[in-house]
């Protein structure tokens, strides 16, 4: 009985398999082929990678997306990480945490539209600040919440012993409580890097004349038409982000751990 | 809980100075950049329309009454009725295999999670144009269904609600498996053990005492992918040809086309009705599996 | 594949620049800035010019060109529809960008919001290689507040070898054949959308009147059951590829499409007649740098630059020297370049819907597709 489950549980997770990386395989085998078709095999070709590398405003919105992700990685992660020590030390609340984890819930369409409004309101020019300034705001959230499973490992007589011996609290901050939760900050950097590089919806809002951002760029070569170009991005997108994650996720896990929270986590 | 945590508050009364300063730059971000935009959200949605675009700071009401046409009324009840059958898709794709990597060995169980996960981290746009490379009536599946002499004419499987809400599976599986995993993982295996032990059939200890007891995760789970799909226009847009609208679309089209913020705000206030709704009975859930929970532990 | 052409076109026609601006530069001497021809007024020299078109609708080769003439930065964004610049001009209350690409419609709109600025028509000398029909355009009488770029018609693109009987009308979206039913698409922009309707009923595509309204979405709703999908942007690639064989189609995007399945792919206006729709050239009124707007539309309007731009976008421009200096091989090759101002000016021209009208559209658009 059981062992018949078990061969049912295994042929879904086979499926299910299929399923997730079926469209991802046949981007990245598509994005070698010469033929550019995805219904005819022509031979393998570097062809639309020469044609990625030589598509300037697509280079131009990678440019800005890293510029953009970068400003976010750095403030979300302080950010994050400030807000999750200080959490850590106020009390404990389901309502206050869900509360401050309403970003990260919301539809993005509504965080977007109320960002906009905001924006206008106040007349800001809209261009990479509005986008930083949108990106950070759930981010800090997820960093918050990355290294916040980190500090539930740390052990806080450490940080007291640090004061007793006379280290004031940067001190302590600095050479106790930082080293000890870094794999949570960087992992968290990596997530929030992750999460702004493709972001769209709210990028798409509150973007100004010089700011489109890659998920932009490749939203309108999408609607535009079912180019091969693409499917080339799409395979350097997988792989760079395949890699992110992975370093994430050895950075989360303390040596021997055996859950893995990548930041989505209830 | 606050009984534990207020004696060590008292202890540590003189660092409220640190944590102002740990808390403020994170929490005044926040609500400069998400309360108050909301609240401009919420104020703007009282307004009316200026001709061809921008608010007129003129209370009205019309703005929720027009909501409340059967046109607007209809694609809510569309968008909630994608979003849920993606939602339940999702929990019959997820719980056998959060049940399954619950079950490996040891050492497999984050590899597998993993796998599960990767494709969530990755371009999201990307992702969804996948299934039109997949789906189009001159796309790979049906090229293949009538290479091998399964169908004569092509399938259409794209641009309709089956391809949007397979788009939104796609999109959301991955939030549905973590919680549902992490809630199997922290039942552990004694509950069903003793199940078994007093000769319950497996599919009982699923039903009556696996289910009920991971319900917080599948809860979370269903959140994570009905919300989001809720309030998503990109899969609608590219997957469903123009001919489904969800209501993030008619946001989004009041926003750009329209030019109507006032209204396009409310309609965005439906939105968070519904995940505040949502997010009740989350909360409900949880209070109710924690004092099982309890009763189980004492 | 569908850019192969385009790509043919672009690096012959930046090769031609090149060697344009290399001869030029060469007789000229030192500074690219000080070029010869007509009296260059403000100096605008190391200033920057925001524009935004819609993608691919110019050659990148005409940017450049202007930029190493004028010494002035081009800041060049895209947007998708007309809508998405109008709502990013919205946004900024009027601010943001110096020329703006948008069609007839959206000028009067602009205008109205009072953010569009009276052009200076003395700033543009070559105003006068408009065609006359250009300058009684019914948004904008006169250019006093826009300069047409583009214009031309809406009609149906289709594949001779899959329809069987080339179509004659708009009804065709309603009666499909066996081979089009499920196979056509037709534009989902609200001011195309009611087109075939309205034009099909007999009625002004800028109608507001509620009860022709209603009329034309019960035609539309059940056009759309015939339909494969509501597409603006990729129906040319949808009749390349087999998966339609039958839609709505703006002239030069159909060209697209006949770039890459010249035998099979056909254009036609139908019987009851087609739109007239202009993309112009809007200068804000916030720019601070109008000087480089008008030498930029200027720079457009020259008989050698528009060239290059219709053989890169495969559409019309409203100048008759440029049309002359067209390759008579490509207008061969696309015959929707050879339609005439008179043709084109039988068609009845778009024009705003005001307020109530906008909404109105708007809702039924929303209706048809929901």
């Amino acid at each position: 009985m059981a062992a018949r489950r078990s061969r049912y549980l295994h042929l879904h997770m086979w499926l299910l398999f299929t399923f997730l990386y079926l469209p991802i395989v046949v981007l990245v085998v598509l994005s070698f082929n010469a033929s550019g078709l995805p219904t005819s095999w022509g031979g393998f070709s570097l062809e639309w990678y020469r044609d990625l590398l030589s598509n300037e405003d697509l280079l131009a919105s990678i440019k800005n997306s890293l510029i953009v992700a970068g400003y976010v990685t750095a403030i979300s992660t302080v950010l994050g990480t400030f807000l999750a020590i200080g959490l850590q030390r106020t009390v404990r609340s389901r309502v206050l945490d869900s509360v401050l984890f309403l970003p990260a819930v919301i539809p993005d369409i509504v965080l977007a539209i109320g960002l906009l409004s905001f924006f206008n309101l106040l007349r800001f020019t809209l261009g990479i600040h509005t986008i930083v300034i949108a990106h950070v705001v759930f981010d800090m959230i997820f960093v918050a919440a990355i290294v916040r499973t980190r500090l539930g490992y740390f052990d806080r007589r450490i940080e007291e012993a640090a004061a007793d011996l006379g280290a004031n609290p940067v001190k302590t901050f600095l050479l106790v409580t930082l080293p000890a939760i870094m794999p949570g900050v960087v992992a968290g950097a990596l997530v929030a890097f992750t999460l702004s590089i493709d972001e769209f919806v709210i990028a798409f809002f509150n973007s100004g004349p010089g700011s489109i951002t890659f998920p932009i760029r490749v939203y309108s070569m999408i609607r535009f038409g079912v180019t091969p170009v693409i499917n080339a991005v799409a395979a350097i997108v997988m792989v760079v982000s395949l890699l992110t994650m992975l370093i994430a996720l050895r950075l989360t896990r303390p040596k021997g751990e055996r859950s893995a929270n990548l930041g989505v986590g209830a | 809980m606050t009984g534990v945590a207020a004696p060590a508050r008292r202890a540590r009364g003189r660092v409220w100075g640190p944590r102002a300063v740990l808390l403020g730059p994170g929490v005044a971000w926040w609500v400069a950049f998400f309360l108050i935009p909301v609240g401009v959200l919420i104020a703007y949605s009282f307004f009316r329309r200026g001709p061809y675009g921008g608010v007129i700071y003129e209370p009205t009401l019309k703005n929720y009454a027009r909501a409340f046409d059967s046109l607007y009324i209809g694609v809510l009840w569309t968008s909630v009725r994608i979003a849920s059958i993606a939602t339940a898709v999702s929990l019959l794709l997820a719980y056998p295999a959060a049940l399954f990597i619950t079950r490996a060995p040891a050492r497999w169980r984050v590899p597998l999670l993993v796998l599960v996960i990767l494709p969530f981290w990755t371009s999201f746009l990307i992702r969804t144009y996948a299934w039109i490379v997949l789906l189009n009536p001159a796309g790979l599946i049906n090229k293949m269904l009538i290479g091998g002499g399964v169908i004569d004419e092509p399938l259409p499987l794209l641009y309709n609600e089956f391809a949007v809400t397979l788009g939104l599976v796609y999109a959301y599986l991955p939030l549905m498996v973590l919680p549902i995993y992490a809630s199997l993982e922290r039942l552990g295996p004694q509950p069903s053990e003793a199940a078994a032990d007093l000769y319950a059939t497996p599919s009982q200890v699923l039903r009556k005492i696996t289910i009920p007891l991971t319900l917080p995760g599948i809860v979370a789970g269903c959140i994570f992918v009905f919300v989001p799909s809720l309030g998503n226009f990109i899969v609608p847009d590219l997957l469903g040809g123009g001919q489904t609208v969800m209501i993030g679309n008619v946001i989004q089209q009041q926003f750009l086309q329209a030019r109507d913020w006032p209204f396009g705000a409310v309609l965005a206030m439906s939105v968070i009705a519904l995940m505040v709704v949502v997010l009740a009975v989350q909360a409900q859930v949880h209070r109710r599996t924690q004092e099982v929970e309890h009763g189980r532990a004492a | 594949m569908r850019h192969r052409f385009l790509r043919l076109v672009a690096v012959v026609s930046v090769a031609g620049l090149v060697l344009a601006a290399c001869g030029s530069d060469d007789g000229g001497g030192s500074p690219p800035a000080a070029s010869d021809g007509a009296a260059e007024p403000a100096d605008i020299s190391g200033t920057t010019l925001t524009i935004s078109n819609w993608d691919a609708y110019m050659p990148k080769s005409v940017v450049k060109g202007f930029e190493q003439e004028t010494g002035v930065e081009v800041e060049y964004a895209i947007h998708t529809t007309n809508e998405d610049i109008m709502g990013k001009i919205t946004a900024a209350n009027g601010t943001g960008f110096d020329l703006v690409f948008v069609s007839g419609p959206f000028v009067q709109a602009l205008t109205n919001l009072g953010w569009a600025a009276e052009i200076d028509q003395s700033q543009i000398p070559n105003l006068s290689n408009l065609d006359p029909e250009a300058t009684e355009l019914a948004f904008d009488p006169g250019n006093t507040h826009s300069v047409p770029y583009t214009w031309g018609t809406t009609g149906i693109c289709y594949r001779d070898d899959l329809v069987g009987d080339a179509p004659t009308s708009w009804e065709a979206f309603r009666t499909p054949s066996p081979q089009t039913d499920g196979k056509m698409t037709m534009l989902g922009t609200d001011r195309w959308l009611l087109q075939p309707a309205l034009l099909s009923l007999g009625y002004s595509i800028n109608t507001t009147d509620p009860a022709q309204i209603e009329e034309a979405k019960a035609w539309t709703m059940s056009a759309k059951e015939n339909l494969l999908a509501f597409d603006d942007t990729t129906f040319y690639s949808k009749l390349v590829s087999g998966e339609a064989s039958l839609v709505q189609a703006w002239d030069g995007w159909c060209e697209y499409g006949r770039a890459e399945d010249p035998k099979n792919i056909d254009f036609v206006i139908p019987d009851e007649g087609s739109d007239l729709w202009t993309d112009t050239m809007v200068v804000l009124e916030a720019s601070e740098n109008k000087a480089a707007a008008y030498a930029f539309i200027d720079y457009i309007l020259r008989p050698e630059i528009g060239k290059s731009i219709v053989e890169f976008t495969l559409y019309k421009m409203p100048n008759a020297g440029v049309m002359a200096a067209v390759d008579p091989a490509i207008i061969a090759d696309f015959p929707t370049l050879a339609i005439t101002p008179t043709e084109l000016f039988e068609q009845e021209a778009q024009t705003d819907l005001g307020e109530d009208g906008t909404i109105l559209w708007t809702e039924t658009a929303t209706e048809i597709k929901a």
